[in-house]
């Protein structure tokens, strides 16, 4: 492009703001400040409205109704929440289930991907396309089977107390590790392409083995979409409901994404409780959006952008 | 496109020719101790998808055709076509599930993506505080849909509910039962839903529009056109990637509604779901596996069609490679 070009078009667009004008483009901009305020307030009232109910005493929503303002303000409900509803034994299985899955997730899918993305082969794309598939698929249709063919895996009572997958921690993280596997692989076979293949070229003509090659050369290059991913998983996981739900009868041993629904039973009549604990079960996943929000959020759009 | 997929698509363009780089990366070249490793790097990843995830929908559609109680597996009797006659005709919540799926879709697709396009173009624009505005769309993403069932179950109570308050019926006989009332819960339970949806939305398309060229806004405003023209006829057609995963995301949510209505009422009493109706099949009290799978089977026929929309959509590229 010639400098008179390129004088001609900033010229031109200096032009082109001047007609399409500043002046709507301000007051729209008071109309637009409004609307998000009226929407941001909307978005915000349920979890306010939560956390009010669970921060006031039950006596004084009693007294005074849920619609007031009277009555102290303290943190009563949530030590009862925690004790009454067993918090720190859920937050335990949520912790035993989520790290191995995620751990075993990234693991594989980082070797699926290697796989796929550094080697030409034949069922290259196929592997792929089945891995992407899997992933989308709603897993009530898996349920049946799975519940099976668990019940029917009989393992040593000193194993399992149920003598079957059922009802174990084990029986929840393969299904999260084989149904996240597929989102995984698509989105790090698309990162591990984007590396230079002069690369792991220099090593294998200086001998290294192909897992140093992963290992030792892709993996260190490919630890953005690791920890993009890694948090995106860890609040998947958490957050999910349905497995544990299929899986796990024990009331004891369910994460606290699937705990909180019994607790609806447990605190029926107390608002207030309820409240607490549902406001306990998101603290985890406000500390890991705080400190790695910039991870969660290229995690969700790294697998759309690269759609 | 986006940066990261000019990134992402380069080196594929590179190995489209016959560079020494392709050559070396057929397997023909390399040791067998290197071909056993990348064996089972793919194949046990792959076996675990095949075991947990592929096999178990062949033997779903298999278990549709059967009669059975779950118990030995010898008590398996041949059903034919028996579980979809009895689920097309005498089961009575099949066709509410199947209308409020429709209606969940079609109130995702009408309100909550649109919502979540127009929250994303407004807090692209350089407006004051538009962190603080995304992250309050963005907090209910982050939180389980089983959770936000509870949340809002706090919000729409009859007696109890901020909602009744807000509109003056607490207390009084108008007092409407938002999740209990079979007319009105539907409409409750999508807009729980929409509150998470429209906010993931407006971050996938907040990602989309920074990917767009600039000059492309640029050109459009030169050649004299006005905001909603080039934001539809320019900038929305160059957000093509994100606009089909957006649609795709769109269907499948609304297939796998199943947290919100469980946990609310297991999906009964006017918040019927396939999903919750599979689910209430296989671990109610009579199990009736046969039923259950019938239903997955619709569930999955039905959600094969945006999957394989999907794939084709993106692999057709690296096919043709």
């Amino acid at each position: 492009m010639t400098v008179t070009e390129t004088a001609a078009m900033q010229l031109g667009r200096a032009e082109a703001l001047r007609l399409t004008g500043r002046r709507p483009h301000r007051k729209g901009r008071w109309g637009t400040l409004l609307f998000l305020t009226v929407m941001a307030l909307a978005w915000l009232l349920p979890l306010l409205w939560t956390l009010y109910t669970s921060l006031r005493p039950k006596s004084a929503t009693d007294k005074y109704g849920y619609f007031s303002i009277h009555g102290p303000i303290n943190f009563q409900n949530f030590a009862d929440a925690w004790n009454q509803g067993g918090f720190a034994r859920y937050f335990g299985n949520s912790l035993i289930i989520t790290v191995p899955s995620v751990v075993l997730t990234l693991f594989f899918a980082s070797m699926m991907a290697f796989a796929v993305s550094r080697f030409r082969w034949r069922f290259n794309v196929t592997l792929l396309i089945m891995f992407t598939a899997g992933n989308l698929l709603p897993p009530q249709v898996l349920a049946a089977p799975l519940f099976e063919l668990f019940k029917h895996i009989t393992l040593p009572y000193t194993v399992s107390d149920s003598g079957s997958l059922l009802n174990t921690y084990w029986s929840v993280i393969a299904v999260n590790t084989a149904f996240q596997i597929g989102f995984c692989t698509f989105v790090l076979s698309n990162f591990m392409k984007a590396i230079s293949p002069e690369l792991t070229e220099a090593a294998r003509v200086d001998g290294a083995s192909v897992w140093r090659q992963y290992w030792s050369i892709i993996m260190p290059l490919t630890r953005p979409a690791l920890a993009a991913l890694g948090t995106l998983e860890v609040i998947f996981i958490y957050n999910d409901f349905f497995w544990p739900l299929i899986f796990i009868q024990s009331g004891d041993r369910l994460p606290v994404t699937t705990a909180i629904n019994n607790l609806q039973g447990q605190f029926l009549s107390n608002y207030n409780l309820l409240a607490a604990g549902a406001t306990i079960t998101v603290i985890p996943t406000l500390v890991i959006y705080l400190v790695l929000q910039r991870q969660f959020v290229s995690g969700l759009t790294l697998g759309a952008s690269k759609g | 496109m986006t940066e990261e997929q000019l990134a992402a698509s380069a080196p594929a363009a590179v190995r489209g020719r016959e560079t020494p780089a392709r050559r070396h990366g057929h397997l023909r070249q390399l040791t067998k101790r290197d071909v056993l490793t990348l064996s089972l790097m793919a194949g046990i990843p792959t076996l675990i998808q095949l075991c947990l995830v592929w096999l178990p929908t062949l033997f779903s559609i298999g278990l549709s055709f059967v009669r059975w109680n779950g118990l030995a597996f010898g008590d398996m009797r041949p059903a034919g076509l028996d579980n979809y006659r009895f689920v097309f005709t005498d089961y009575t919540p099949f066709w509410p599930a199947v209308t409020h799926n429709i209606l969940w879709l079609l109130f995702l697709g009408v309100i909550g993506t649109p919502l979540g396009l127009l929250l994303a173009v407004l807090l692209d624009s350089r407006i004051r505080f538009t962190r603080i505005y995304q992250s309050i769309f963005f907090t209910p993403v982050m939180l389980s849909l089983a959770l936000i069932g509870i949340i809002w179950q706090l919000f729409y109570s009859r007696d109890n509910g901020l909602l009744n308050f807000l509109l003056g019926t607490s207390g009084t006989p108008h007092a409407v039962d938002w999740l209990g009332d079979s007319s009105v819960n539907i409409w409750a339970a999508m807009i729980a839903a929409t509150w998470r949806h429209a906010g993931y939305v407006m971050i996938l398309y907040l990602a989309g529009l920074k990917g767009v060229d600039p000059t492309l806004r640029e050109a459009a405003a030169i050649d004299g056109a006005n905001g909603p023209q080039t934001f539809f006829r320019v900038v929305f057609p160059a957000m093509k990637p994100t606009n089909i995963i957006i649609v795709v995301i769109t269907i499948i949510e609304s297939l796998r509604a199943f947290d919100i209505v469980y946990v609310i009422n297991k999906g009964t009493n006017g918040l019927e779901l396939l999903s919750a109706l599979v689910i209430q099949n296989l671990v109610g009290e009579g199990q009736v596996i046969g039923v259950g799978s019938a239903l997955a089977v619709v569930l999955l026929v039905i959600s094969l069609v945006p999957i394989v929309f999907y794939l084709t959509r993106t692999f057709r590229s690296q096919e043709d490679e």
